[in-house]
């Protein structure tokens, strides 16, 4: 007789299509990671060698390496490029949290006359290739003297994490009842109270969500990044581009290296959010 | 001087009015129930009431107070919302705190009245949890105890029952009404169920496409509704409303009219109606007798439905013109397809006018 799975439960046939899948979509990052620890010979074999002797030499050579054969390691400033990296998409999306998730409640619950004009409006910025949007940005970042420092980086990308976050915010605002609010304003409390109290707690999923689509857009960004900051403010993938040349061709231990650390954070921090992602948005305190 | 005070109470909403030159007084310590169909503007009414709608037109008084401008706050109420509108991060005893928040009440007060609150409707075990870890009756009485823990001017509820399951509502309906025996201030509650509203209100505002069609005790809503729709809209089964013309006023039998095509004398006064006039004659389920055989105050029909209620049987009559619906006792239920005779009994009948006015007392 055959036996029954448990109801709810996937079955072994289904888990294993399911793990099949996911390798192949983490299969690169995993070719990525093995490559960091090969030496510069093994990372080029063909067939490709999956058993090798692991070396370190690529990630010490992130930091610190020599430009050419048999000159001197010097510091690549690499652990530079890494905080510009941290600080700028770090205080981007903090930044375009803050005001957006404000302006989406707003959109949200005090709505102007034509709100869905306004929000479609919002979101045209992120209608064009940035390629082109680059080229009016690009001049008034000369004129403002804004381009190569932090301020103008950060300024940049907060603009254009903003509509997205005021999006994913207003639809997580709309989600939760307004009968809530109501009641914190007959039991005596300020608009601010019930925005920060009562509010901001039931949406904590959706920031955490938001948080993360906008980490990881502005963390892999490049365009802005190449043409907009100067030496002291490079970011990673910018410096990543920069780094792989030399004289014995590209080399992609230490490309695979600068890839594998670079993934880190992100990985990191999307863990951290993982279970305020998951967990439900109103949590049972209304019944429909 | 009535608590609250309704004047020409009036919210549009566009071309939509909602609510139409209401007046309403609600006395201290009365009990006023805004009963009505979805979007009567019963609602709309009781959040203008707590400030969380603006007036088109029209004063609100509280207390004696004007208080068109004031925030809901500031307007000394306590509100019990549909779908309880508990603080969801917030524990029960932040929840039942949170309005002496504002109050600027001491630490030790807060403390013993949440006590005495949670002993009075058995919360006190779960004064901890969340709101997502309690039951629905849990979560009804920790709305009601937010709402009682101040000492406001007045009580605003907005269907307090309507999420509760059968059982569980008849319970905490004698334990509003007791609740608010003990309060004594003037509240409003809205519904739409009338058994709630003629077991809990004092008074009964009975209202339709946001006018106030009735405002009477519960037990004058039942006896003597104003106009069709208050008597259509409050009892069950539902009251027989059955259009009708007056044929021989001021004959020595009552008040002759044709009703389902057939002729029949009724036991009113016999210039109720002018010869001629259509009418609408209103009697309950609940007011017919059954009649041996066919006479000059009878209704004829054939049984066509039989519903089983228990100690009553409904009956479904089908006459040439409309359907008579009539309890009678289930033991001396008709069997289906049956001929049978009712009497409106004297005293039961209800006559409106053409334009669904009561005529007479």
């Amino acid at each position: 007789m055959a036996r029954r799975r448990e109801i709810g439960k996937a079955g072994w046939r289904r888990t294993a299509v399911t793990a099949a899948i996911s390798f192949i979509y983490f299969f690169p990052v995993l070719w990525i990671i093995l490559t960091a620890f090969k030496s510069h010979t093994d990372a080029l074999a063909t067939p490709p060698k999956f058993l090798f002797s692991p070396t370190l030499d690529n990630f010490v050579a992130v930091f610190s390496r020599a430009y050419q054969r048999g000159g001197d390691a010097v510091d690549t400033k690499f652990d530079l490029f890494f905080f510009n990296s941290i600080f700028i998409a770090g205080t981007s999306v903090l930044i375009a949290l803050i005001i957006g998730t404000l302006a989406a409640y707003a959109f949200s619950r005090w709505p102007l006359k034509g709100n869905d004009l306004y929000m479609f409006i919002i979101l045209t910025t992120r209608m064009l290739p940035p390629i082109i949007v680059i080229i009016p940005i690009f001049l008034m970042f000369r004129v403002t003297g804004l381009a190569g420092s932090y301020v103008g980086i950060i300024l940049l990308y907060s603009a254009f994490n903003l509509p997205f976050t005021i999006w994913m915010m207003k639809s997580f605002f709309d989600e939760i009842p307004t009968e809530v609010e109501d009641a914190a304003r007959v039991d005596g409390s300020s608009e601010i109270k019930i925005f920060f109290k009562i509010c901001l707690p039931q949406v904590k999923a959706g920031i955490a969500a938001t948080a993360v689509f906008g980490l990881i857009l502005t963390w892999n960004e490049y365009l802005f990044a190449l043409l907009l900051t100067g030496i002291e403010t490079r970011t990673v993938p910018v410096a990543m581009a920069t780094a792989i040349g030399g004289d014995i061709g590209v080399r992609w231990g230490l490309l695979a290296a600068i890839e594998t650390l670079f993934l880190i954070p992100v990985v990191l921090v999307t863990f951290l959010l993982q279970n305020q992602l998951l967990r439900g948005v109103t949590f049972g305190t209304i019944k429909r | 001087m009535a608590d609250i005070e309704l004047r020409n109470l009036t919210k549009r909403f566009g071309d939509l009015v909602a609510v139409d030159s209401v007046d309403l007084d609600v006395e201290a310590g009365e009990v006023m129930c805004l009963l009505g169909p979805s979007g009567c503007g019963k609602t709309t009414t009781l959040r203008m009431i707590g400030g969380l709608e603006w007036a088109t037109e029209g004063d609100i008084f509280i207390a004696g107070k004007l208080v068109n401008n004031l925030k809901p706050a500031q307007r000394d109420i306590a509100m019990v919302f549909q779908f309880y509108a508990l603080y969801p991060s917030l524990t029960v005893t932040e929840n039942l705190a949170f309005p002496l928040h504002a109050e600027k009440v001491d630490k030790a007060e807060i403390e013993r009245r949440v006590t005495r609150i949670a002993r009075i409707l058995e919360l006190d075990h779960a004064l901890n949890r969340i709101p997502g870890r309690l039951s629905e009756g849990e979560k009804q009485r920790v709305a009601v105890g937010r709402a009682i823990i101040r000492n406001p001017q007045c009580f605003l509820f907005d269907e307090p029952l309507s999420r509760l399951d059968i059982a569980l509502r008849q319970e905490m309906r004698g334990q509003i009404k007791m609740l608010l025996a003990d309060l004594n201030k003037a509240s409003v509650i809205v519904t739409h169920d009338q058994i709630e509203a003629l077991t809990i209100g004092d008074r009964i505002a009975v209202m339709r496409d946001g006018l106030i069609e009735q405002v009477a005790s519960p037990h004058e809503i039942f006896a003597s509704p104003a106009n069709v729709f208050v008597a259509g809209f409050i009892g069950t089964p539902q009251m027989n409303l059955i259009a009708g013309r007056s044929t021989k006023p001021g004959g020595g039998g009552g008040l002759g009219l044709s009703l389902c095509n057939q002729d029949i004398a009724l036991p009113l006064a016999p210039d109720a109606a002018a010869a001629g006039a259509e009418v609408t004659v209103g009697v309950r389920p609940r007011g017919f007798d059954l009649a041996s055989e066919s006479a000059a105050d009878t209704l004829s029909g054939r049984v066509d439905l039989i519903e089983p209620m228990g100690a009553e049987t409904l009956l479904h009559l089908k006459t040439e013109a409309e359907e008579l619906r009539v309890v009678t006792d289930h033991r001396s239920a008709p069997a289906h397809g049956a001929n049978v005779h009712v009497r409106p009994r004297a005293g039961q009948i209800h006559l409106f006018d053409e334009h669904g006015g009561r005529i007479g007392a």
